[in-house]
């Protein structure tokens, strides 16, 4: 083994995948965790699982690939997650994602694009007696119009803070 | 003990309208005004266009308030609610209101009533009488019962859930699982949400007695991340029971062992197919399985596995502490006991109704939901999800049971009602639908993952007016094939949602 290889960034991925026992089976807890912590989740902290729960890169990267949730690059500062789901249809959500897209001046679903905002669609929230709804950095809101978006912007986007959801 | 207990839900929905809000300015209130005043986070009790909804307790019951913003703090302090006073936001006892007034919950019994994670409370509202009455059971009789309630599985697929259990009671195994689906991924639904968030105890005494029936030691709750909320308090919720010994290596001191551990899903509707959601709680692709072998016999790795979806197991509880016979005397036909309905979508009266099958679909949209919330007309009602049919006011007559509804050419599913006013574009609803598969597919059969492109790219020529008669029985081709070569429901039901669609509103489709 060469040690030199090991990069210094492997060292918390580690105790990440020692905290959920090296198990294969929690995979998906651990790409959870790392995305938490990173932000996104980097070729080499695929490769770092990979070795950590001796599983192939290929298998990690079919796995990454299948769900929505794991970003590949850096995401927005903020996210915002509109529901497209039909409830929230029905009650504007539509309108409401055209009126963000032009408000942040960003289009829906460039994920790991950077920047400032990011929107994304989401299939249902269960706030669908409220919607339409949306997720702001993991915060869930009802009844959003495009009038109470402007308001949640000043409220919500308009701190430095990174995101968290 | 304070003098006052007010209650001002912490459920995601009441939060996503500011109920955060109103707690801490009531907290600030309190402190200002020096009243003896203890505020309780508590489930919603599904009237959520009533949302924030706060509730005192006198001594003539709970009596509520809403729906309440931070701005009408202030003046519920003048008017004294504290001691149910009168206020324009007034309703009176929260019980009395018509809404719930009207529902048979049982399931939902404690939903919004207590403290999610006192157990004192959980204990005090009927909670445990159903375990500790199994843990004197044998394994078989408690399967018995559970089959002699009638319980079908509230996921969607309506499976009698007694008979599920008894294939892995009767499956040996040195480990079995028990698999609570918390995948809840159909629009319009939120009854699983709104239980783990307001009655998480609830699901775990199931899935202990689930445990206990079949002999599993093991139970994992598939969460999907959208609910950020709720796993937040299922997992607060198993940590005071193993704090207590309800879970552990002895619970309740029954010398049975139960741990309960919760996982997260990634965002994929396909991991609510329940082969899907094993592949995925093995850390891998949610790729759907074929079946046989059945989960019951061969399910997470390999072993006999039991999965339910999250109300199916919140209600055995109550049918083990009444009987088989008290659940079972709710309801009509093959549909026995009751099903939490979410009504949905442009809808003047959002929530949960929990009641005895049989209701018709013009009672819950039009006598519970009140019509509509922007105040236009009805036009269709999507039931069961995003695979499930859109029906035009002139079936709504139809009673909402798995039979009646299947011969209706529509499904229950996991109990959503969507209401859309008579703006909705029907041909675009259809194209959703397919959208929908398109995106979702877990793409390992060939008519879902590309017949699901073609069926939209066919609904886009239709929506533009092209050839429509032509292009029309193209789309009803996919759907056969659709419907015949796919090997689960997402590909396979995507078509009743377009069919009905084209079926009920020609108009929409150039017809
Ligand atoms: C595409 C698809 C999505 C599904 N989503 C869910 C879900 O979110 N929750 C659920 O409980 N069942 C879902 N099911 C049904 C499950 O496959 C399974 O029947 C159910 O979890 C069994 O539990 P039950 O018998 O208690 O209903 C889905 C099925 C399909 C085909
Ligand atoms: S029907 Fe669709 S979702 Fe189901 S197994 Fe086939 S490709 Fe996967
Ligand atoms: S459909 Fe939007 S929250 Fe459920």
């Amino acid at each position: 083994m060469v040690v030199i290889l090991n990069n210094l960034d492997d060292e918390p991925i580690h105790r990440i995948c020692g905290e959920h026992g090296r198990r294969p089976d929690e995979l998906i807890e651990i790409l959870h965790t790392v995305q938490k912590e990173h932000g996104y989740l980097t070729d080499a902290a695929l490769r770092t699982i990979a070795e950590a729960l001796n599983i192939s890169r290929a298998e990690i990267h079919g796995v990454v690939s299948f769900y929505h949730d794991f970003y590949r690059a850096q995401p927005a500062r903020h996210i915002l997650k509109i529901c497209r789901a039909e409830a929230c249809q029905a009650v504007g959500s539509d309108d409401l994602a055209a009126y963000a897209e032009r408000k942040f001046a960003t289009t829906m679903g460039d994920k790991g694009a950077g920047g400032q905002i990011g929107i994304e669609a989401v299939y249902c929230l269960g706030n669908c007696a409220l919607g339409p709804a949306m997720l702001i950095d993991g915060k869930l809101h009802g009844r959003v119009t495009p009038e109470r978006l402007d308001i949640l912007a000043e409220t919500d986007l308009s701190s430095g803070e990174a995101r968290n959801g | 003990m304070a003098d006052v207990r007010i209650y001002v839900p912490g459920d995601a929905a009441a939060v996503s309208v500011g109920a955060d809000t109103v707690a801490k300015r009531i907290q600030q209130e309190v402190a200002r005004q020096k009243i003896d005043i203890q505020i309780i986070r508590n489930g919603s009790r599904g009237m959520f266009w009533l949302e924030p909804l706060v509730e005192v307790e006198t001594p003539e019951g709970r009596v509520a308030y809403g729906p309440i913003t931070e701005n009408d703090v202030a003046g519920l302090f003048d008017a004294k609610f504290w001691s149910g006073g009168d206020h324009p936001l007034f309703h009176g006892p929260t019980e009395e209101i018509p809404y719930f007034a009207k529902q048979e919950r049982l399931t939902f019994a404690r939903c919004g009533v207590i403290d999610p994670l006192s157990l004192d409370d959980y204990e005090a509202n009927g909670g445990l009488i159903g375990l500790r009455r199994a843990l004197k059971m044998s394994p078989a009789a408690i399967v018995d019962d559970v089959t002699q309630s009638g319980l079908r599985g509230r996921g969607g697929a309506g499976f009698p859930t007694g008979i599920k259990w008894k294939t892995a009671l009767n499956t040996p195994g040195d480990e079995k699982y028990i698999c609570c689906n918390a995948d809840e991924g159909d629009s319009g639904t939120f009854a699983d949400r709104m239980l783990m968030e307001g009655d998480p105890f609830s699901l775990i005494e199931g899935m202990i007695i689930a445990g206990r029936a079949v002999g599993a030691e093991i139970g994992y709750i598939y969460l999907r991340s959208e609910y950020p909320h709720a796993i937040d308090v299922m997992r607060s919720a198993i940590d005071v029971c193993k704090a207590t010994g309800l879970l552990g290596d002895s619970v309740d001191g029954s010398g049975d062992a139960f741990h309960v551990y919760v996982r997260v899903g990634a965002g994929a509707y396909i991991c609510g197919e329940e082969s899907s959601m094993l592949e995925s709680l093995e850390g891998k692709r949610g790729q759907v399985k074929v079946k046989p072998p059945i989960p019951a016999i061969s399910g997470l790795f390999g072993k006999p596995t039991i999965v339910n979806n999250v109300l199916s197991l919140a209600t055995v509880p109550v049918i083990l502490a009444e009987g088989a016979d008290h659940y079972k005397d709710f309801g009509m036909g093959r549909s026995r006991g009751t099903q939490p309905f979410q009504l949905a979508g442009d809808i003047a009266r959002g929530g949960l109704v929990e009641k005895a099958f049989g209701i018709t679909l013009r009672e819950l949209v039009e006598e519970f939901g009140g019509g509509t919330h922007s105040g236009k007309p009805i036009r269709a009602v999507q039931a069961g999800g995003p695979l499930g049919a859109y029906i035009p006011q002139t079936e709504f007559d139809v009673a909402m049971d798995y039979e009646a509804l299947a011969d209706a050419g529509a499904m229950l599913g996991h109990g959503g009602i969507v209401v859309f006013n008579d703006t909705v574009d029907m041909a675009r609803q259809a194209r959703f639908a397919m959208e929908f598969c398109e995106i979702e597919s877990c793409g390992k059969c060939t008519p879902c993952r590309i017949g699901a492109v073609r069926g939209k790219e066919t609904l886009d020529k239709i929506i533009a007016g092209e050839d429509r008669t032509e292009n029309l029985a193209i789309l009803e081709d996919l759907c056969d094939l659709m419907v015949d070569g796919s090997l689960c429901a997402m590909g396979g039901l995507t078509p009743m949602p377009v069919r009905s669609a084209v079926k009920y509103f020609p108009e929409d489709f150039g017809g």
